[in-house]
């Protein structure tokens, strides 16, 4: 059924404008008001799930208002879907659904605002996976920003909220501004909005200067939203305050689709112009690499649990980008899988963190230490889902890992595997850690920095009733993530299937074909891999590296839990001290050097690929 | 990073940025040579298939109307976005009663003058943008600019010196509701056409005859209304929580 | 004269980041995004112009006249209002900002760091 696409979109839309009409008649009835909120997430979720199993065997194009391509010029915006962008809004919709479980009846509440916010998010992320076209992609992408902004600022009696939302809302504003601005200039070129047929126009002729700066300025709002280093500043801000079931999607999806845009736009648009794959592929795995490096050091010396999730997060954002760079199928479908498994477990651990702030009132890994060892279950789940986030093999993080080590062949295997694992070892490391300490009481609390104690302190209950007990509903989706997770892990055919996805993602001929006849179902025929289509499978080697990245992160969560009782003194990971200080001074919290730096790196990613391109 | 060293560093970057930027726009076709299709495409067939003679609304709220519907709601959401994080927080208490002397050292008094002039032109603020957000395929006007202009007739009543007043007309309720009527009823317009078995927004309704007529173009004029009552209901709200936060909420214990 | 406008489009950009980066006072940094966001406006209008052409509605004069291209309009259009929301929700923090850090300088607004 073809109607089903806008309906996705559509659906979350009217039911949140619904609810803010009704705002007299709902705000006194929270029961209700979750559950029309939960059951739109889950008629979301199943309608993409419908979608998904259609776009397996065919490109699904719409067409709104019925305006078809008037002689190979179109007219009005299409949705052109296929399984990755259908999987990816998916995904989208099941983790909003849980944050909604997650917050059922008690989360504070503001009249219906946080209920139309997450439906309006949701809208939006739905909006921007599903989405032919590059100016109706930037307004999705404004949705889900404004929503985001303003889900990040919902306890504004904290000033850390306020410092957080304003340093998102500014950083991220002025890459959607240079996004546009990227957009005006391929419309000026080619006289098109329709991405299908830009890409075809863009094809005929060979990359010039308007090309790169069109792509670079494109890329540019999506690489701050993808928080990939020097962009990434605004994400530990964000992070560290917005409430618990938010934090979920922004580590869990919004992020992702940040990586998803920039594949969608470089494979749609720009894969065939800008031609010279080894200059583009060396670039963006640099930054990817770096970012992983990078997130994962900070990572490893937060004491604020949430702040260091985030982190953690913006490593895994490295991984995936370094994944896509590779340009081959077998790099997207590991990215794909990699994504879907971090998006479980990531969302598991947050929740687990907001169980941890229900009951125990604090996120300071410090003073929490051993404090978890009354929420047992919130135990197990954390720790396996800690195991997941170290990427232990069956989960379907080690999955997507292991393909993209696998088919990095065509950069440098060895430097990718190698910063791989060290990425890995450190932020399985600092999660390890924090579940060893908080729920089991192992060895002695991290030290830190009194104005670290300050920050965390900062972070008070989210709930204002009695915290007796963990309510079930705050539980069971943590467990349902963690374990889904596992299960995405061991699916049989799964690598058949998402890298048949990525080959059709990345065919652009066929594609840009599909949508400019207008017409849905039109069989593709023989997609052209670009490079030779490895087996997606499990390899020995990618097995070994990841238990022995594992064991790795299990060793060194021991020793930063133990170091004060070995003989050897290890001051590394000191926070306060030396050069650990100087690179600290970085993410300084004033949203001035943020955009400096976001300047200086898009000028150096410019630079670089001009040079490269040219 | 120290104020200085942030603006070299800025300054560096934004050298190189400007650069590689220009070296872009210079490969355009310059400045009143604009190549591509899809704006001749648009002004040649717009008259006809739409009957609306404004091409800019009638792309704006029928071939690229979903965009349209996507920046409603990012409206509508930054409205509810001002009410979330402005809302009256538990240590605080209001001053609703006091009527002038508690509207606190932010507001003047206003001299008789200012007053009359203001509140004249309530009445044509309000004329002027029914008339604008019902035009919007004849000539340079939508639901845009009417909503706009509407939402200034609000804010005339509050700038005679009347918050109150303003208040009382624009309970935050009901604006909220109404804005949330025009969001949705933008949306649920589109809805129709799913329901008749069309694609998403296309125009069910007849199209009239004459081009360019106030009743002609279908959907164009009816989404035209919807959008207007929204964005003036959202200014309104924006407008109305940004003067209440400073004029009647005063942290408690003052 | 052709390479104009779009050389205005960059010195705007300039101007706005510069604005941005180096601001003391966090509504004048609202504005100056306001700034970066007009390099837009400028750049659309400017993409979409053909010279000698007409504004492109048609109610007193003939349909096929040559006209300006309505869409980068149209895409202005919306801009304008996706920009006048983030600048709603902006000032909104800046209100509450100032309420509970007593400032409003952006160095200053800073409870989380490192």
């Amino acid at each position: 059924m073809d109607q089903l696409l806008p309906l996705c979109v559509v659906v979350p839309l009217l039911v949140a404008a619904t609810i803010s009409a009704l705002g007299w008649l709902l705000r006194p009835r929270r029961r209700m008001l979750d559950a029309i909120a939960i059951l739109t997430c889950a008629a979301v979720a199943a309608m993409l799930a419908v979608v998904l199993t259609q776009a397996a065997h065919q490109e699904l194009v719409y067409w709104f208002a019925g305006f078809r391509p008037h002689h190979g010029v179109a007219i009005g915006i299409d949705f052109a879907v296929e399984p990755i962008s259908a999987g990816l809004a998916c995904l989208a919709a099941v983790l909003v659904m849980a944050a909604m479980v997650f917050s059922w009846r008690y989360l504070e509440q503001v009249s219906t605002y946080f209920h139309a916010l997450m439906l309006t998010f949701l809208a939006g992320m739905v909006g921007f996976c599903l989405t032919g076209d590059i100016f109706d992609m930037f307004v999705w992408f404004e949705l889900m920003g404004v929503s985001a902004y303003a889900l990040t600022a919902y306890r504004p009696e904290e000033r850390g909220s306020l410092q957080g939302a304003l340093n998102f809302a500014i950083t991220n504003s002025v890459g959607a501004y240079l996004s546009l601005s990227g957009i005006a200039l391929v419309y000026g070129r080619t006289g098109a909005l329709n991405m299908a047929q830009i890409g075809a126009d863009l094809a005929r002729h060979p990359p010039d200067g308007l090309v790169v700066v069109g792509f670079v300025l494109i890329i540019a709002g999506l690489l701050i939203k993808s928080a990939i280093v020097p962009f990434h500043f605004w994400l530990a801000d964000a992070h560290a305050v917005a409430p618990t079931p938010v934090c979920v999607l922004f580590s869990g999806v919004m992020v992702e689709l940040g990586l998803f845009g920039i594949a969608r736009v470089y494979w749609s648009m720009f894969g065939q112009a800008l031609g010279h794959r080894a200059g583009v592929s060396t670039t963006l795995a640099v930054f990817g690499l770096l970012t992983a490096v990078v997130g994962a050091l900070f990572c490893m010396r937060e004491r604020h649990i949430k702040r260091l999730l985030a982190f953690s997060t913006i490593s895994h954002a490295g991984l995936f980008l370094t994944g896509i760079a590779l340009l081959t199928p077998l790099g997207l479908a590991g990215v794909a899988v990699y994504v879907i498994g971090h998006a479980l477990v990531k969302a598991a651990l947050f929740l687990c963190v907001g169980i941890v702030l229900h009951r125990l009132g604090s996120v300071n890994e410090t003073r929490l230490h051993g404090l978890g060892r009354s929420l047992p279950v919130t135990g197990v789940i954390f720790t396996v889902a800690a195991f997941g986030l170290a990427d232990l093999p069956l989960f379907a993080t080690s999955l997507g890992k292991g393909w993209i080590e696998d088919g990095s062949w065509v950069l440098n295997k060895g430097a990718v595997t190698t910063l791989f694992v060290i990425s890995s070892v450190l932020v399985g490391g600092a999660v390890l850690r924090v579940a060893g300490g908080v729920f089991y009481g192992l060895g002695d609390p991290p030290s830190e920095s009194p104005q670290m104690a300050k920050q965390s302190d900062e972070e008070t209950s989210e709930t204002p009733e009695a915290k007796g007990r963990t309510p079930l509903s705050m539980i069971i989706p943590a467990a349902v993530l963690a374990a889904a997770a596992v299960v995405v892990g061991v699916l049989p055919h799964l690598g058949a299937a998402v890298e048949a996805a990525a080959v059709r993602f990345q065919d652009e001929a066929a594609y840009n074909a599909a949508v400019l006849s207008g017409l849905s179902g039109v069989h593709t025929s023989h997609p052209i891999a670009l490079y030779p289509i490895a087996p997606a499978g499990v390899t020995l080697s990618s097995v070994l590296t990841a238990v022995g990245s594992v064991i790795a992160s299990v060793l060194l969560a021991l020793a930063a839990l133990y170091w004060r009782r070995l003989p050897v003194l290890r001051r590394g990971f000191e926070p306060g001290t030396g050069l650990v200080r100087v690179v600290q001074g970085f993410q300084s919290g004033v949203v001035n050097d943020y955009v400096a730096w976001a300047v200086v790196g898009l000028a150096c990613f410019g630079g670089v690929l001009a040079l490269a391109i040219r | 990073m120290t104020a200085v060293q942030r603006r070299w560093l800025f300054l560096a970057g934004m050298a190189i940025l400007a650069g590689f930027y220009l070296w872009g726009l210079t490969e355009l076709p310059g400045f009143g040579n604009y190549p591509g299709p899809y704006g001749f495409v648009i002004n040649r067939i717009a008259v006809a298939q739409t009957n609306a003679t404004g091409v800019v609304s009638a792309v704006n709220f029928e071939y690229r109307g979903f965009d349209t519907v996507g920046e409603e709601f990012i409206l509508f959401i930054a409205a509810i976005g001002v009410a979330t994080v402005l809302r009256q927080l538990r240590n605080e208490r209001t001053h609703e009663s006091a009527g002038h002397e508690g509207l606190g050292a932010g507001s003047a008094e206003t001299t008789d003058a200012v007053r009359l002039a203001t509140l004249v032109f309530v009445g044509p603020a309000v004329l002027v943008g029914w008339f604008l957000g019902s035009h919007a395929q004849t000539s340079p006007s939508g639901g845009f600019q009417g909503g706009v202009v509407l939402a200034t007739a609000f804010v005339l009543i509050y700038l005679a010196g009347e918050f109150l007043v303003f208040r009382r007309f624009s309970p935050i309720d009901l604006v909220d509701s109404v804005g949330a009527v025009g969001a949705g009823g933008f949306a649920a317009v589109g809805i129709t056409a799913v329901a008749l078995g069309l694609p998403y927004l296309t125009n069910f309704l007849g199209l009239g005859t004459v081009p360019g007529a106030v009743s002609s173009s279908g959907t164009i004029a009816l989404i035209s209304f919807f959008v207007g009552i929204e964005v003036a209901a959202a200014f309104v709200l924006i407008v109305g929580e940004l003067l209440e936060q400073t004029l009647l909420v005063q942290r408690g214990g003052r | 004269m052709a390479v104009f406008p779009f050389v205005v489009v960059v010195w705007i950009l300039g101007v706005g980041l510069y604005g941005v980066v180096t601001s003391r006072h966090l509504v004048h940094q609202i504005v100056c995004l306001i700034v970066v966001q007009s390099s837009t406006y400028v750049l659309l209008l400017a993409v979409g112009y053909v010279t000698g052409a007409v504004a492109p509605y048609f109610f007193d004069i003939k349909v096929h006249t040559p006209a300006v291209d309505p869409v980068v309009q149209a895409l202005a259009l919306t801009d304008v209002v996706v920009e006048a929301a983030v600048t709603a929700l902006l000032l909104a923090f800046a209100i509450q900002a100032y309420k509970r850090f007593g400032t409003l300088d952006p160095q200053e607004l800073v409870s989380l760091k490192g």
